[in-house]
C-alpha cells in the first residue's frame, strides 16, 4: 500500500447494514459507536485500508459486535477468536486484527488461548468487555462476578474469587495492557487508538454495564458523584493523581512488603513522594499491584497499564523463514521428495 | 574392501535363495529396537527389495527393562515380488531378551529360526519376565532354529577402543544383532554405515564409530561363526522403473501437504498440538521453514483448529493435525468450517480407543466420529490412504478437494499406515496436477455464500480484497447473502445445500477399481490401511480358483459412484475392518445390501490369513476341515489370535 493512499474513511464507512440488536440501554452500543468513529483516524495513522481490518469475536453478547463493523468479520465460537486470529495473523500479518471477546468467553471459557496469544505477543487487539455476567445466557456468574454476588445459577451467592483481566494479562506477559469504559468515551477512543498503534498484542479491558442482568455493574467505582475518587486514570510518565482535582496521590508505603506498595495521601501532603507512572516499568512486583489495585481499599487503575517494544509472533515466524531461506536455500520441492536414501529401479 | 571379505581364505558358499523374508526385531524399548528395523528396512530397500513395515510399541517411552510391558519391536517383510503387508508370522524372531522370546515367539512360524542374546539370559532377566526356566533349556524351543550368541559380551569388546564407557558401550549391541543379520542375508554393512554416519558423525563421532565398530563385529562374528551352513539371498523385486525412496505414512502425509501448497499456489499454515501417533508430521513440517511453511504448536486441540480455521479464512491452507482422543476436542471448530464453508483439512492418525485407549496401536474405529461427529446435520469429505506412500497421493487429493469444494476434508490414516513403511516411487512434482478454487466471484454482485452451479462451493473471499468485506461466523446462513437468518425454510435449504455440496464431490473423484472378475461370489469390500492384507488374501484365493475380488475405499464421503453397482454385481460382500462395523454400517444403511464383516479390535492390523480364512468360509471353501459346520458367520475361534467375527 502507498503512502499516498488516502484512506479518508467517515463513521459511516464502518457501520454495517445490520440492525444492531442488543437490548437498548447496553452498554456495547456504546462502545460500537466509539470504535466506529475513531476507526477512520486508525486507518489513517496506522495507513491500514478498510479491507485488512478483520474483527474476530466468539461467543456472548459482545461477541456480536463483527456483525456491525463494515469490515471483514468473523462471528467464531465460544472462546476461541484468539485462535483463529492466530491462524490468521500467521496467514496474513499484514492484516489488523481485532478480537472481540467478553468475560465469560475470554477468561473463562476461551481462558487457555487468551494466555496463549498474549505470551506469544500477536499482533491483535484484544477488547475484553467485561460486564461480570453472562448475558446471552441470561443472567449466570461469570469469572468476574464478585463474591457473594447472587445469580440464577450462584442463588446462595457466588464463592469463588473474581479473576481481575489486567492482573491475567502482566502475568501472562502482555506487552500493552489497558483499562477503560463504556461511558467515558473520550478515554475509550484515546485507549482504542493506543492499542491500534501497538505492535503486539494490545489487551484492553473495558468495563461495560448489563442493564438487563447485571445493572450498575461499576456504578460502586464509575458513578459520577464518587469516580473522581475510586477511579486512577493513569498517565505515562505522570504522578499517580485521583480525587476531586487531584487532590489525591499515590504514594509508595515505605513497607517492603510488595503488596503494600502504596498508600495514599492528599495531594498537598505527599505531592513530592507521589509516585509516578511508567508504562514500561520493569519493576514487576510493583505492577502486578497496581494492576490488581481494587475499591475499596484502592483506586481502580484506569488507562495504559504496560506498554513496551516486543517482537510479535508472526514477525519471528517471517523471520525464521527468511533465515532458513538463507542458510538453506529457498525450497526446492523435488529435492525434498528425493530426500533420503534413493535408489533408481531401472 | 568390505570389513567381512578381509582375511577370507575359503570361497564364499552360494546362498540359498529365497523368495521373502519376514524377520521380527524385539527387545526392550531402551534397545534401540525401532532404530535397528528401521535400518535394516532401508538396506532392504535400497537393495531393491519391495518391503512393508509394522512397529509396535509400548505407549510408555521407557517401562521397567527386561518386563513383557517393556517389550518393542519391528517387523519387517522383505521380497523379491510385489508385497502389500508386513507379513502374517515371522520367518525369523531376533529376541535381546527373553522378555522378548516370551512375548513373540507363539508368532514365529513352525521351524523359525530365532537368535537371542545370550548374556540377557540370567536367571534375574527370566524373573523380570515371568518365566521359570531357561526357555532355551527346558524344551520351549524345541523344534526351531536357536543361535544363541554372546551379543553384549562380544560388543562390550568390539567397541573398547573408543573408549564410550561401560553403558554407552552396551548399548551398540543391537548393531552388532544387525551385523549378524545383514551376514545372514548376504549383505554388507556399507549402507548401514553410511546411515549410520549420517545421524551422527558430525554430532557425536565416538557414538559413530562404536556403532560401526559393533555393526562389523556382528557380521564378522556371524561369518566366522558360520552361524548357519549356508546364508540366505533375496533377489530385487520387479518394481516399475523410477527413483525410490522408502517412506512411512507420516513422512509422506507431510510431504504430501507441502505438494499441495506448491500445486495450490498456497501457503501451508500447519497448527498441531502433540499427540501420538500423529506428532511426526509436526516434526516434518516444522523442519521446513525454508519451504516458507508455517508450522506450529499450539496451546491445545482445539486452538490448532481454529487456527487452521483462521488460515483458512485468510485464504491460506489450513491443516491440523490429530488422533481420535484430539479429535473429539476438535469438534465444535470442525462445525464451524461446515457452516463458514471454509477450506481445511483435518489428519486423524486413528488410534485404539475409546479414551485415551491404546495410543501407539492403529485401529480404524474413528470412521463415525469422522462421518458424524458433530452437533447438527454436518457433512465433511473423508479421504483414506490406502498404504504408506498413498498417504502423499491422499493428502494432496484431501486439499484439492477442500479447496475446490469448499468444505473440511479428513484424511483418516491409522497408527499402522504412520509407523509402517514401504518403497515409494518419487514423483517429479511436474506430474502432479495443479488445482485451484471454483466459487465464483463477481465483485458487482458480490454475495459471500453465491454458489457455483457445478460444484455448489461458495467464493473463498479473504481478508484485503477491497469492496468485498462481509461477516461470516457459526449462525445460521440466509442463502447467497449468507446474513444471519434464523427462517426454518432457510435453515432446511441451507442443511440440504451444505449436504449436496459434499455429494456432488462424488462428479470429482475417481471411479472404485475392482480388483479381480468384474462380477462373481464374493467382493471384499475395505478402506484405508486394511489395503494390503486384503490384497494379499485375495491374490492368494484367486490363485486358488475362488471367485473373489477386491476394492479399497479411499474416498469414504462421499463415496465413489460406481460403489452401488459394483456391490450389486457381487453374490456376496465383505467388509473387513478394524473396528466393529462401521463402514458395513454405513453400506447397509445407504445400500440395503447385507454386507457381512470381519471385525478386529486388538489394536493389530489384519493378518493375512484371517482374511483369507473367512473368504474360504463365505464361499464355502475348506469348511470340513476348519470347522466341520457350515458356512455362517459365527465365531471361528479356536485360534486366539483371530479377531472377532461378525
Amino acid at each position: 500500500m502507498s503512502d499516498t493512499f488516502p484512506l479518508k474513511y467517515t463513521r459511516d464507512d464502518f457501520r454495517s447494514d445490520q440492525v444492531v440488536r442488543w437490548c437498548p440501554g447496553c452498554g456495547d452500543y456504546s462502545i460500537l459507536a466509539q470504535v466506529q468513529r475513531v476507526m477512520p483516524r486508525i486507518c489513517a495513522e496506522t495507513q491500514t485500508p478498510r479491507e485488512n481490518i478483520v474483527f474476530i469475536s466468539g461467543i456472548g453478547c459482545s461477541s456480536r459486535f463483527p456483525y456491525y463493523m463494515d469490515t471483514y468479520g468473523f462471528h467464531s465460537i465460544h472462546g476461541r477468536a484468539p485462535a483463529l486470529a492466530l491462524g490468521l495473523k500467521i496467514a496474513r500479518p499484514e492484516m489488523q486484527v481485532w478480537v472481540i471477546t467478553g468475560d465469560g468467553d475470554g477468561l473463562s471459557i476461551g481462558g487457555n488461548h487468551l494466555i496463549h496469544a498474549i505470551r506469544r505477543n500477536i499482533d491483535v487487539k484484544i477488547l475484553l468487555f467485561n460486564n461480570r455476567i453472562y448475558g446471552l445466557t441470561k443472567g449466570q456468574y461469570s469469572p468476574t462476578s464478585e463474591i457473594g454476588k447472587k445469580t440464577k445459577s450462584s442463588p446462595y451467592g457466588v464463592i469463588a474469587q473474581p479473576v481481575n483481566a489486567l492482573g491475567l494479562a502482566l502475568a501472562s506477559r502482555a506487552t500493552f495492557i489497558a483499562r477503560t469504559l463504556d461511558t467515558d468515551s473520550k478515554h475509550l477512543q484515546e485507549v482504542l487508538l493506543r492499542a491500534a498503534h501497538h505492535r503486539g498484542t494490545a489487551f484492553v479491558e473495558i468495563l461495560q454495564n448489563c442493564n438487563i442482568f447485571n445493572d450498575g455493574a461499576f456504578d460502586d467505582i464509575k458513578a459520577r458523584d464518587v469516580r473522581d475518587d475510586r477511579l486512577l486514570f493513569l498517565e505515562h510518565e505522570k504522578p499517580m493523581r485521583f480525587g476531586a482535582g487531584g487532590s489525591k496521590v499515590l504514594i509508595p508505603s515505605g513497607a517492603a512488603h510488595d503488596t503494600h506498595f502504596a498508600a495514599v495521601a492528599e495531594a498537598g501532603h505527599g505531592m513530592d513522594r507521589a509516585l509516578v507512572h511508567d508504562e514500561a516499568s520493569e519493576n514487576e512486583g510493583f505492577m502486578y499491584a497496581l494492576a490488581n489495585m481494587d475499591y475499596p481499599e484502592f483506586p481502580v487503575p484506569m488507562g495504559v497499564l504496560r506498554a513496551v517494544e516486543q517482537a510479535t509472533y508472526e514477525d519471528l515466524v517471517e523471520h525464521q523463514i527468511e533465515e532458513a531461506r538463507e542458510r538453506q536455500g529457498p525450497g526446492d520441492l523435488q529435492a525434498l521428495l528425493d530426500a533420503g536414501e534413493c535408489w533408481t529401479v531401472e | 574392501m568390505s570389513h567381512s571379505e578381509a582375511g577370507r581364505e575359503e570361497p564364499p558358499e552360494s546362498p540359498e535363495l529365497v523368495e521373502s523374508v519376514i524377520i521380527r526385531f524385539a527387545g526392550d524399548s531402551g534397545d534401540g529396537i525401532q532404530t535397528t528395523g528401521a535400518l535394516f528396512t532401508q538396506d532392504a530397500a535400497v537393495s531393491g527389495h519391495d518391503i512393508s513395515t509394522l512397529p509396535d510399541f509400548p505407549a510408555e517411552i521407557r517401562a521397567p527393562a527386561g518386563t513383557v510391558a517393556g517389550v518393542s519391536s519391528f517387523q519387517l517383510n522383505f521380497s523379491s515380488r510385489d508385497i502389500h503387508t508386513p507379513g502374517d508370522r515371522p520367518d525369523v524372531l531376533v529376541a535381546m531378551n527373553p522378555a522378548a522370546l516370551k512375548t513373540h515367539l507363539a508368532d514365529l512360524i513352525p521351524g523359525g529360526m530365532v537368535i537371542v542374546n545370550e548374556d540377557s539370559f540370567t536367571p534375574q532377566s527370566f524373573k523380570k519376565a515371568g518365566i521359570k526356566s531357561d526357555p532355551r533349556e527346558d524344551g520351549t524351543l524345541d523344534g526351531y532354529a536357536v543361535h544363541s550368541l554372546p551379543v553384549t559380551s562380544v560388543t562390550m569388546r568390539a567397541v573398547e577402543p573408543v573408549g564410550l564407557g561401560k553403558k554407552n558401550s552396551e548399548r551398540c549391541k543391537n548393531m552388532f544383532m544387525l551385523g549378524v543379520v545383514c551376514w545372514l542375508y548376504d549383505r554388507n554393512t556399507d549402507v548401514i554405515e553410511r546411515l549410520i554416519d549420517a545421524k551422527f558423525a558430525a554430532s557425536d563421532p565416538k557414538t559413530a564409530q562404536a556403532n560401526r565398530l559393533a555393526l562389523q563385529a556382528g557380521h564378522s562374528y556371524a561369518d566366522t561363526a558360520r552361524l548357519v551352513p549356508h546364508r540366505y539371498h533375496v533377489d530385487q523385486a520387479q518394481l516399475p522403473p523410477g527413483k525410490y525412496r522408502r517412506i512411512t505414512g507420516n513422512s509422506a502425509a507431510a510431504l504430501g501437504f507441502v505438494a499441495a501448497s506448491k500445486l495450490a499456489g498456497r501457503t501451508l499454515v500447519f497448527a498441531s498440538y502433540p499427540i501420538t501417533p500423529a506428532s511426526d508430521i509436526l516434526h516434518e513440517l516444522a523442519r521446513l521453514r525454508n519451504f516458507g511453511i508455517k508450522a506450529g504448536q499450539c496451546e491445545d486441540e482445539i486452538a490448532a483448529m481454529g487456527a487452521a480455521i483462521g488460515a483458512a479464512y485468510a485464504g491460506a491452507l489450513g491443516l491440523t493435525a490429530t488422533s481420535g482422543p484430539g479429535l473429539c476436542l476438535k469438534s465444535e471448530a470442525i462445525g464451524l468450517a461446515v457452516m463458514t464453508e471454509l477450506p481445511v483439512v483435518i489428519v486423524n492418525v486413528q488410534r485404539g480407543g475409546p479414551s485415551t485407549g491404546l495410543p501407539t496401536k492403529t485401529e480404524q474405529a474413528d470412521l463415525l466420529q469422522a462421518m458424524f461427529g458433530r452437533n447438527g446435520e454436518s457433512p465433511v469429505a473423508i479421504v483414506a490412504p490406502q498404504s504408506p506412500s498413498d498417504c502423499f497421493d491422499m493428502a494432496i487429493e484431501a486439499f484439492r478437494i477442500a479447496t475446490r469444494h469448499m468444505c473440511p476434508v479428513f484424511f483418516l490414516s491409522d497408527g499402522y499406515l504412520a509407523n509402517g513403511s514401504e518403497p515409494w516411487r518419487v514423483p517429479s512434482p511436474e506430474e502432479l496436477p495443479a488445482f485451484g478454487a471454483t466459487g465464483s466471484l463477481d465483485a458487482d454482485n458480490f454475495q459471500p455464500y453465491a454458489r457455483d452451479p457445478d460444484t455448489l462451493a461458495r467464493p473463498w473471499v479473504t481478508p484485503g480484497m477491497p469492496g468485498l468485506e462481509h461477516r461470516i461466523g457459526g449462525l445460521e446462513k440466509q442463502d447467497g447473502s449468507g446474513e444471519v437468518c434464523y427462517e426454518p425454510e432457510n435453515h432446511e435449504r441451507m442443511v440440504q445445500l451444505r449436504a449436496k455440496k459434499i455429494e456432488r464431490i462424488a462428479d470429482d473423484i475417481p471411479l472404485l477399481e475392482v480388483f479381480g472378475p468384474e462380477q462373481g461370489e464374493l467382493l471384499v469390500l475395505g478402506w484405508g490401511s486394511t489395503y494390503g492384507a486384503i490384497r494379499t488374501a485375495v491374490e492368494r484365493s484367486k490363485s486358488g480358483g475362488a471367485s473373489v475380488a477386491c476394492a479399497q475405499l479411499r474416498y469414504l464421503n462421499p463415496f465413489p459412484s460406481n460403489l452401488g453397482e459394483i456391490l450389486d454385481r457381487f453374490d456376496q460382500v465383505l467388509v473387513p475392518e478394524l473396528n466393529a462395523g462401521q463402514l458395513r454400517l454405513l453400506l447397509r444403511a445407504r445400500f440395503l445390501k447385507d454386507v457381512q464383516g470381519l471385525n478386529k479390535v486388538q489394536g493389530q492390523p489384519f493378518r493375512t490369513w484371517e482374511v483369507q480364512e473367512k473368504i474360504d468360509s463365505m464361499l464355502g471353501l475348506n469348511l470340513r476341515k476348519l470347522h466341520g459346520g457350515t458356512a455362517d458367520s459365527g465365531s471361528l475361534s479356536g485360534d486366539k489370535q483371530q479377531g472377532a467375527i461378525s
